[in-house]
């Protein structure tokens, strides 16, 4: 999976599942302040990149997740085997 | 003590999507009774239900406020919605008075199960995912609707089984004359679905006259066979009379009575003790005579033992006269929201001068013999009403309510 398809795929359920308005969408937009996030939502990223990307998410390791681009990064690590 | 209104009501029924469609479907005698295809598949014996549409809610609230929602919460909504706006109160009156919350519910089935499901096949607790959990517990409704409407007074859930919500309104009844609240929302909300009545239906408690669904719940005729479920939400905002003059709100009705007991007998089957010092308690806090009520709203469900143990009941303490019916003949039994929704039909028959039709009830059985059910609408005037709520583990709750002239 090349790294636009991850962005896509992020892009769109941000849009259509937690109704983010699409131009507040950027690599650099956080998710808590920028994209109005709370940790409640997290749970549920977790869910859709389980049903998107066939992976789950540990917990610990997204504390670190702050912006939209280290969502996309992680993603790619996961999805293509990158440690 | 203080008085006690009730401001504003709201209702999403099977009968009906707001009050109005509902007090056409009351006056015309309509069910809202009919087949659900899912329970034939799931092996149940009985597939008829309440037949009801979930509202959609995109667009009305954000997506937090509506994964926390489980069904019975949507209804619950809808209806709050409507008896706010009834009653006169927008979001800032709510933020600059202390309104408090009590409603009814004993169940939220599917997201319990759901949850399960996602647990046992991933192996993993965050799959379920965060709405969940507060889908799946019995104060679902009063913790949503207390923060989606942001309110700040008295907040918790009443589980009193099929009585729940008969009980919410009596007790937001006392805290108000007590003067601890000035308004409270209560009400009661029921789901609607298979899940959460394939244990009910093993117990073979429900009517399996599936020829004609509109025919299958039969309050106190002779040929009953059992009870249909149903549902939806339903809402009273209940104000001190004070209050409510002091706002200038709509008064509809005043609570004057309040009557509770446990029979403290059988888990399941009513007995005539119970639903009696109900009754002689809810006379006695009104401090009215069984003859000064015009009107009686049963709870006769349909079951064969309950209708005539409650016809028993009636006839010992009000006799051959009171006027009165079973809604559940069109509605099905709306479980923990019917105490509620049972106070919005009555108050509509009240402020319209009719008492709704029994409908099916074509012939009486000995107990029901003895009192006064049509199964025709009758045009009278009501100055007083009491309404009957029954539950399992023999809870009993019965309300007085009164014109206010």
């Amino acid at each position: 999976m090349t790294k636009a398809d991850i962005i896509e795929k992020v892009n769109a359920f941000l849009i259509d599942e937690f109704e983010i308005e699409e131009d507040l969408i950027s690599p650099d937009a956080t998710f808590k302040d920028e994209l109005g996030l709370e940790s409640l939502d997290f749970v549920d990223i977790v869910v859709i990149i389980e049903r998107e990307f066939g992976f789950k998410v540990k917990g610990e390791e997204i504390v670190n997740i702050r912006k939209l681009s280290d969502l996309y990064d992680y993603i790619e690590k996961q999805v293509n085997f990158i440690t | 003590m203080k008085r006690v209104v009730i401001t504003g009501m709201g209702i999403y029924s099977t009968i009906g999507k707001n009050v109005e469609e509902v007090h056409n479907s009351l006056y015309n005698g309509i069910s809202g009774i009919g087949i659900d295809l899912k329970r034939i598949d799931d092996g149940f014996r009985s597939p008829l239900t309440g037949i009801i549409q979930r509202p959609d809610l995109k667009g009305m609230l954000s997506r937090r406020m509506r994964i926390g929602l489980p069904e019975q919460g949507e209804y619950a909504y809808v209806a709050t919605l409507e008896a706010l706006k009834m009653a006169q109160i927008d979001e800032d009156f709510r933020l600059k008075n202390e309104i408090g919350i009590l409603y009814g519910n004993d169940s939220s089935a599917v997201p319990v199960i759901n949850a399960i499901d996602i647990v046992r096949e991933k192996k993993d607790t965050m799959l379920v995912g965060s709405g969940s959990i507060f889908q799946s517990m019995n104060s679902s409704i009063t913790m949503n609707l207390s923060v989606i409407l942001k309110l700040r007074g008295i907040n918790f859930t009443i589980s009193g089984a099929c009585a729940s919500s008969s009980h919410a309104i009596g007790m937001g009844m006392i805290l108000i004359q007590q003067g601890l609240q000035d308004i409270i929302i209560c009400g009661g909300g029921q789901e609607v679905n298979a899940e959460s009545m394939g244990s009910f239906d093993g117990l073979s408690a429900f009517s399996m006259q599936t020829d004609d669904p509109t025919k299958a719940s039969r309050p106190f005729d002779r040929d009953r066979d059992g009870l249909v479920p149903s549902g939806g939400g339903a809402t009273v905002i209940v104000e001190s009379y004070d209050s409510a003059i002091k706002r200038g709100a709509p008064i509809l009705a005043e609570l004057i009575g309040y009557g509770f007991s446990s029979d403290g007998d059988h888990i399941s089957v009513p007995n005539l003790d119970g639903p009696t010092r109900s009754l002689e308690r809810a006379l006695k806090y009104a401090n009215i005579q069984p003859e000064n009520i015009d009107y009686i709203n049963a709870h006769a469900t349909s079951t064969p033992v309950g209708d005539s143990n409650e016809a028993q009941v009636l006839y010992n303490i009000f006799g051959s006269n009171t006027h009165i019916n079973s809604t559940k003949s069109m509605t099905g039994h709306e479980m923990w929201m019917g105490g509620a929704s049972e106070i919005i039909y009555s108050i509509l028959m009240m402020q319209n001068s009719f008492i709704a039709p029994t409908i099916n009830f074509e012939n009486p059985d000995k107990f029901s013999a003895k009192l006064n059910i049509s199964n025709k609408r009758i045009e009278k005037n009501i100055d007083t009403f009491l309404s009957n709520s029954f539950g399992f583990g023999g809870t009993n709750s019965s309300l007085i309510i009164k014109k206010v002239k």
